[in-house]
This record gives C-alpha cells, structure tokens and sequence, in this order.
C-alpha cells in the first residue's frame, strides 16, 4: 500500500514561498490567482495492506516527525499498489 | 561547572561554543556526539547552531529525534539548564521542550548580521550578568528566524516573562513579537536566534555575547 502525505501551513501562518509565487504568476499574466500556499507531499511505501491500520500508522507518523503541528496542518491519501 | 556540547550530524558552531564557554568556565567542555544515547553527569547541555540534517524536512526536525535528545529531554525535565542556539533553538522547539516554531525568514533570504537584542528578563541563569532592557549588539546566521506562536500560547509566554530576548527595531526575520530568544515556564531551557558565541572575545568584534556564558557559570558554577 502507499500512502501520500500532504503538509501545508496552517491558516495565520505566514507562507513567504507561497506569496512569492503568487506575485511572479501575476506578473506572469495570470489574473485571478487569489492566496497561493506552498506545501510539501511525502510518499511513502507501506508493508501493511489493512488500509485503517495503514491510516493509524501513518497519522502517528506525521503526529511524531513528518508534520510540525504547531505550524502545519497534514492530510493522508491510501492507494493500493 | 560541568558543560557539554551537542555534536549533531551538520552542526557548524559547536566548536566556536565550545571554546567560548571554556574561556568563561576556566575549564573543558566536553563534546557529545548525536548518536549516544548516555551523557556524563553536566549542568549545563548546549545545542549548538549549525544545518543539522541539512534542516531537511525542517529545521531540527531530524535532531530533535537523535537517541541523544530522550535524554536531553529526560534531564531538561529535571531541571538541568539546556541553551539552544539558532539551529540548536529550532531543535528545542521541535522537541517540545520550547513552545511555537521558527519558520523561513519573512523575507526568504539567509540574514547574517549583527543585531540589536534587548534584555527582556535579566532574572534568570541565563541573563543574570545583563541588566533589565540592557541593548546587545550580536550577530545572527540563519535563514529559519521567524519565530511563531498560536495567539494563547504568545499570552503565556508574556504572562510567564518567558520572552528571554527582543529584537530592538531591527528584526531581521519578522519574529512574531520581535521575539529573539525565549525560555520556558521554569527559566531552565533558553533558545536564541543570536549567537552569543560570536560575539564573546574582543577579537570578534564585540564581547555583549559572553554576559550570557558568564551568567550560567555565575549561577550554575
């Protein structure tokens, strides 16, 4: 199984990266981009095939190393091989 | 006084540290590499700064993981003082023994300077040799400054006098609060931004950074 591990900043906290892409779409040409938030996606592949436990496995994760959740929300995504 | 330096893969001022510090204690300080999970008995930790992991995934995330932080953690919650500088301040958040996070530079460009920090708590074993609001020129090296905090969490730390240092109009990072440096609730763990190392011989240019070194000898001596 593999999982797909989205990290973002949360809402408040200031995302530089994100902001700096939004000026240069603009000055692109691209009208109409509103806040723009850069984040980080980790893949990882898993022995477990129990998609419920393979979820709980992967939140300790994140809870533990992969996600700051002082400044960062994260969110999951399974797929089976 | 006993003093060790944490070594961590990628760490670049342990040494400056160490030798700052043994010019202060008048003695040796010994050196502890990341991977070791024992410790001689010390009374003073000191997580120096550096690029530890190459800051992957974030700044200190890997360190604060290092079998040598579950007994730093271990000691820090018995009381022993630990200082973290700059990386070593992104490490003590990441291990929760510090509240918030340091996030990229507001103006996502690395900012290697002297600053101006003032002394917002000359009560502690970290401060005790400066004087209350005293303005101290000291360089800082980092490109992962900005200090953050949840709003209740900013309140605490207020409540608490645990905001150890502020940037004096000039934050070179845009810390929340112009917040520099902080302590926790009991005034045993400090982390900074500012490298007092760099600025504690009069060959460096500026000795305001060795008030800080002799005031853990003066009250851990």
């Amino acid at each position: 199984m593999k999982a797909r591990v989205h990290v973002s900043f949360k809402n408040g906290v200031l995302d530089p990266q994100g902001k700096a892409i939004g000026l240069t779409l603009a000055n692109l040409g691209f009208a109409g981009v509103g806040d723009v938030r850069q984040g980080k996606l980790i893949e990882l592949e898993l022995a477990e095939s129990d998609a419920g436990a393979a979820r709980k496995s992967v939140e300790e994760m994140c809870e533990k190393l992969l996600a700051n959740t002082v400044i960062e929300n994260y969110a999951i995504e399974l797929e089976d091989d | 006084m006993k003093a060790c330096v944490v070594v961590f893969p990628g760490s670049n001022c342990d040494r400056d540290v160490q030798v700052a510090l043994s010019n202060v204690i008048g003695g040796p300080v010994e050196m502890v590499w990341h991977g070791d999970s024992e410790m001689a008995a010390t009374d003073l930790i000191v997580l120096p700064g550096g690029f530890s992991y190459g800051d992957y995934l974030r700044s200190g995330a890997m360190s604060a993981r290092s079998p040598v932080m579950r007994e730093i953690i271990a000691r820090a919650e018995r009381g022993v003082a630990v200082l973290g500088i700059c990386n070593g301040f992104q490490v003590l958040t990441e291990a929760g023994l510090l509240p918030g996070a340091l996030l990229p530079n507001a103006g996502l460009k690395f900012v290697c300077r002297d600053v101006r920090v003032r002394v917002e708590n000359s009560q502690t074993p970290f401060t005790n040799s400066y004087e209350q609001g005293q303005v101290l020129s000291i360089p800082v090296a980092h490109h992962d400054g900005q200090y953050f905090a949840e709003p209740h969490t900013l309140d605490a730390m207020r409540t608490g006098d645990q905001i150890a240092f502020r940037y004096d109009d000039d934050n070179p990072n845009g810390s929340l609060d112009d917040i520099a440096g902080i302590f926790n609730q009991r005034k045993t763990v400090l982390g900074l931004m500012p490298h007092p190392e760099r600025a504690a011989d009069a060959l460096h240019g500026g000795t305001d950074g060795r008030g800080l070194l002799q005031s853990l000898v003066a009250a851990l001596a």
